[in-house]
């Protein structure tokens, strides 16, 4: 059937940017792409096997639900279990193993668990049910961080008392700085995300660039927006720079979006967290401020603490950080699969090992 | 998780826009981008327009999905 002269353009963008791939690397280059929404467009497209061999493509910390810290999960799965709560969660929580259950086992034993798309359905929720506790769980990086900031301005705005925020949220910029110092980094260029930058703008993350030498491009979600970026990262390498450049100008901002910083600096303020398989980072996460407190579900809720566990046998931390790749786990595709996933990075459907997975890696490299 | 989608603002009553994703209609909360205008295209992550896209790349991105999508139909 004769191709779409649209398709055979887009087509032969590709095979252009692929040729000066080719001719670019000529000798092994590691690019981490940071951003889960990354890994799952370069596995729909194929583009590992794409590339050529000395181009290698890493999987990095991007995808929020894998970094979810074990403690969290526990803590979360206790309050849900709370009579009177009902929990209003994004779809990729709800199969989350904590150390015992997950979401949908404690929805079978009766919990109330409610899928939504947006704070505002949550916030739906609680003004219809003023005799429930809604409590949405406050997972994300800086994308997702201002639509729950809008929601407990809203809440506190319009004096919705029975709503409340477990916060959890992480930011990017420190635990880029944690990659960079860390030794056993072998990345040489980062692939940085569209959607947080269109957030935070470049200025946070351009340190990766100048201060550790590590070329960065803020790239877009299309096969073509990635190729690009790659080819950007080639030639700084080629021309000996190390900059950040913004590939996805269609949507980033070297600023971000100054009203959604402004919407998380009012009510979210910086404290320490812990990501899953990499260990506390300072400064990491994002708490719920003072003034906001009636609508914090920790402090509602006086909210244990609970002890950080490692799965046993799951490597979601090594994959995490780039050191291996998913298959290279001893657990994957045998006792650990989508339909009965061990660790955090197999449950969410932008988790590394999920998307190795999904897109036809199934067997043990 | 951030995952984000392009679509054009249709009509705007108070914070709230409904948009057209292509070819869906949505409605979603403008509260962070208050300067944005009807026909221009936003970026929709989680109810929320996140960002204002350049008009003309976000043409050609979704023209570029179309494409796609109209090849995959055609069994390329
Ligand atoms: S395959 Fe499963 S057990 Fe292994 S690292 Fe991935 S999530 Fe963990």
């Amino acid at each position: 059937m004769p191709m779409k002269k649209e398709s055979k353009n887009l087509l032969a963008k590709a095979g252009e940017y692929l040729e000066e791939i080719k001719a670019l690397a000529q000798s092994p280059f590691t690019i981490m792409e940071v951003c889960g929404t990354h890994t799952v467009a370069i596995a729909k497209n194929a583009l590992r096997d794409l590339l050529p061999k000395a181009v290698r493509l890493i999987s990095g910390p991007g995808c929020p639900v894998c970094v979810t810290d074990s403690s969290d999960i526990d803590r979360y799965l206790y309050l849900a279990a709370q009579p009177k709560v009902i929990t209003a969660t994004f779809g990729d929580m709800i199969r989350v193993p904590g150390t015992k259950k997950n979401l949908q086992v404690l929805r079978a034993e009766g919990a109330d668990v409610r899928v939504v798309y947006s704070t505002q359905d949550a916030l739906e929720l609680a003004r219809k049910n003023l005799d429930k506790e809604i409590v949405f769980l406050g997972i994300g990086f800086e994308t997702t961080t201002p639509t729950v900031a809008v929601s407990l301005e809203t809440a506190k705005l319009e004096g919705i008392e029975n709503y409340s925020v477990l916060a959890m949220h992480k930011v990017v910029p420190p635990v880029l700085r944690r990659l960079a110092e860390d030794d056993e980094l072998v990345v040489d260029a980062f692939l940085d995300p569209g959607h947080v930058c269109a957030i935070i703008g470049i200025e946070p993350i351009k340190f990766m660039a100048e201060d550790y030498g590590k070329p960065s491009v803020v790239t877009g979600f299309e096969a073509l927006d990635i190729l690009e970026a790659i080819v950007m990262l080639l030639r700084q390498r080629v021309e000996g720079r190390s900059e950040i450049e913004i590939q996805y100008k269609r949507v980033v901002k070297v600023e971000g979006n100054p009203h959604a910083k402004m919407f998380i600096e009012r009510v979210f303020e910086p404290v320490n967290a812990s990501w899953r398989g990499i260990g506390l980072i300072p400064q990491s996460g994002l708490g719920i401020r003072e003034e906001y407190s009636p609508w914090d579900a920790a402090k509602k809720f006086s909210l244990p603490v609970f002890d950080s566990q490692e799965i046993p046998g799951c490597r979601c931390g090594d994959v995490l950080k780039g050191l291996i790749y998913p298959t290279q786990c001893p657990l994957y595709g045998r006792r650990c699969t989508p339909m009965k996933p061990v660790g955090p990075c197999m449950v969410s459907t932008e988790g590394s090992c999920a998307t190795y997975y999904q897109y036809g890696q199934r067997s043990v490299d | 998780m951030c995952l984000a989608i392009p679509a054009k603002v249709v009509t705007m009553e108070g914070s709230m826009a409904k948009v057209d994703m292509m070819g869906n209609v949505r409605v979603v909360s403008v509260l962070l981008v208050p300067e944005v205008l009807i026909g221009e295209y936003v970026l929709v992550h989680a109810g929320f327009a996140i960002g204002i896209i350049d008009d003309e790349s976000a043409k050609e991105t979704e023209e570029l999905l179309l494409e796609v999508a109209n090849a995959y139909e055609e069994g390329e």
